[in-house]
């Protein structure tokens, strides 16, 4: 924005080397959800014990507003199941750290619509992976579609502005990017396209969902073409080699630990949200002297804010454009950090996808047991005779 | 949710300007961050002059002013004046005048 006589090393140099505190900032406040996705990041599905109590998440608030955290993105997890979810939410406006939360629309009513347009800190952002029922079912399961389309109803007829449809660019869905456009246009939203990861569950679907190298340029060429006005996390520098320098919107940089990091619902400190894993875990806020303890002095931390090694992509005419790609992406599907991206433009991740590759496995995982039900009606809601066995076993809405 | 679109408000270095109430001003080892509450807009300040400027221009009669006691030359106004222009088109930035 401004020049000064001296040059300034660019902005993205700059957050390479980290920032005083996170720009954009994901807490995850539980593990518990309604739904079982195929692709989940975090492998969600059963709430964990020793997730933050209402006084110790305020505590982290507190902590936020002091380090002038802007906003926080909430997810989970379905974050709306938890008792204190609204006064937490309520909680943190009220304290500058504005609230932009994820959810698959399941307490969306009209009530909790009206309060949600009253209000002019808090962004909502409805997850479809498909504009149809059949391919967003498939993915997040029976009902879902419906579930999202009722979520976005009822904000629409309250008077809530702009609320986000929140997609995961899969090989099924590429084909509807213009349907999903509709889609928000009809409820007046803003629609977000992001990468599908191979991070939690998404590890054992990537194989099959993940797009296909022609599906890749379509997606780039439609976020070039038609995309000014749609959101997409910065999550797809990996493809900025397609095209000219600058075509796609965003830093085109991995912000992993230097201007991003993930909160778990547990405390846990991960270097994103796709990083679920011991080799990205930073801390954790309980047993280290808070968050800002963490983000500044952890020694995962300050790794990632040296310099990086180009390694096998040294010699790469595109390495200024990707950088390497994504570290989860990399990691999670087996390939080495300091090589190729698994969807690398050039086609080199292909050739290392196809070589013996040992998949690293998170040891944190929240999915419920056994099978998804069969569709059983629009109301995905049962109630229970006896009860539940364990108290986390059950679907918790 | 989204505050409506600013008005095309053009930049006149002459009058009074301040931070709009929704802005917040975060410092960072190579300027600072800028975040707008109502359009959730992110803008950097890429050095700790232009920090100085923005930061002092509530209490500076108008912009020009700022600059010069931020010790900016007139000769070196221009790259300073374009920033708080833009600052102005994203409604960061408020006419004292008009508000």
């Amino acid at each position: 924005m401004t020049t000064t006589e001296r040059p300034v090393p660019r902005l993205v140099d700059q957050f390479e080397l980290g920032l005083d505190a996170p720009i954009c900032l994901t807490w995850e406040l539980t593990y518990a959800c309604n739904l079982s996705c195929v692709h989940c990041l975090s492998s969600s599905g059963k709430r964990d014990p020793r997730e933050l109590s209402t006084e110790q998440c305020k505590d982290i608030i507190d902590e936020l507003e002091r380090m002038q955290v802007f906003y926080v993105n909430i997810g989970g997890g379905e974050p709306t199941v938890r008792p204190d979810f609204w006064e937490l939410v309520d909680y943190a406006t009220a304290h500058h750290v504005g609230v932009k939360f994820s959810t698959n629309g399941v307490r969306i009513n009209q009530e909790v619509a009206a309060k949600l347009a009253a209000s002019d800190y808090v962004d909502v952002q409805i997850s479809l992976d498909g504009a149809t029922a059949e391919v967003n079912d498939a993915v997040r399961g029976p009902g879902s579609f419906a579930m999202a389309i009722r979520a976005l109803e009822n904000l629409a007829a309250a008077g809530f502005k702009d609320a986000k449809i929140s997609v995961v660019a899969t090989r099924h869905n590429v084909d509807q990017l213009d349907e999903f456009k509709a889609l928000a246009d009809q409820y007046g939203a803003t629609l977000r396209i992001t990468r599908l990861r191979p991070s939690g569950r998404g590890a054992d679907v990537w194989d099959e969902l993940h797009p296909t190298p022609a599906q890749q340029v379509q997606l780039y060429d439609w976020l070039v073409a038609r995309g000014e006005r749609v959101l997409t996390g910065d999550s797809f520098f990996h493809l900025s080699g397609l095209g000219e320098p600058g075509a796609l919107a965003g830093l085109n940089l991995c912000g992993a630990g230097r201007v991003v990091c993930l909160i778990d619902p547990v405390g846990d400190v991960y270097a994103c949200p796709f990083a679920i894993h011991d080799k990205f875990l930073a801390g954790n806020i309980l047993s280290s002297n808070g968050f800002q303890d963490v983000w500044q002095n952890s020694t995962l931390f300050r790794e990632l804010r040296e310099p990086q090694s180009a390694g096998a992509c040294s010699g790469c005419g595109h390495y200024d454009a990707c950088r390497g790609g994504c570290m989860a992406a990399k990691f999670f599907t087996g390939l080495p950090l300091d090589g190729p991206d698994p969807e690398c433009v050039q086609g080199y991740g292909e050739p290392a996808l196809a070589r013996e590759r040992d998949k690293p496995k998170s040891s944190v995982d929240h999915s419920r047991s056994g099978k998804r039900k069969t569709p059983s009606g629009p109301v995905p809601l049962t109630l229970l005779s006896v009860p539940p066995k364990k108290f986390c076993n059950e679907s918790p809405v | 949710m989204t505050a409506p679109a600013a008005n095309a408000v053009a930049f006149d270095p002459g009058l009074g300007w301040r931070l709009h109430h929704q802005v917040s001003v975060r410092p960072e080892p190579f300027g600072a961050l800028l975040y707008h509450f109502g359009t959730r807009k992110l803008s950097f300040l890429k050095n700790r002059t232009i920090v100085d400027v923005v930061k002092s221009l509530d209490e500076q009669p108008d912009a020009i002013a700022a600059l010069r006691a931020a010790g900016i030359g007139d000769q070196q106004q221009a790259p300073y004046l374009h920033a708080l222009g833009v600052l102005v088109k994203s409604n960061m930035l408020v006419c004292k005048e008009t508000q």
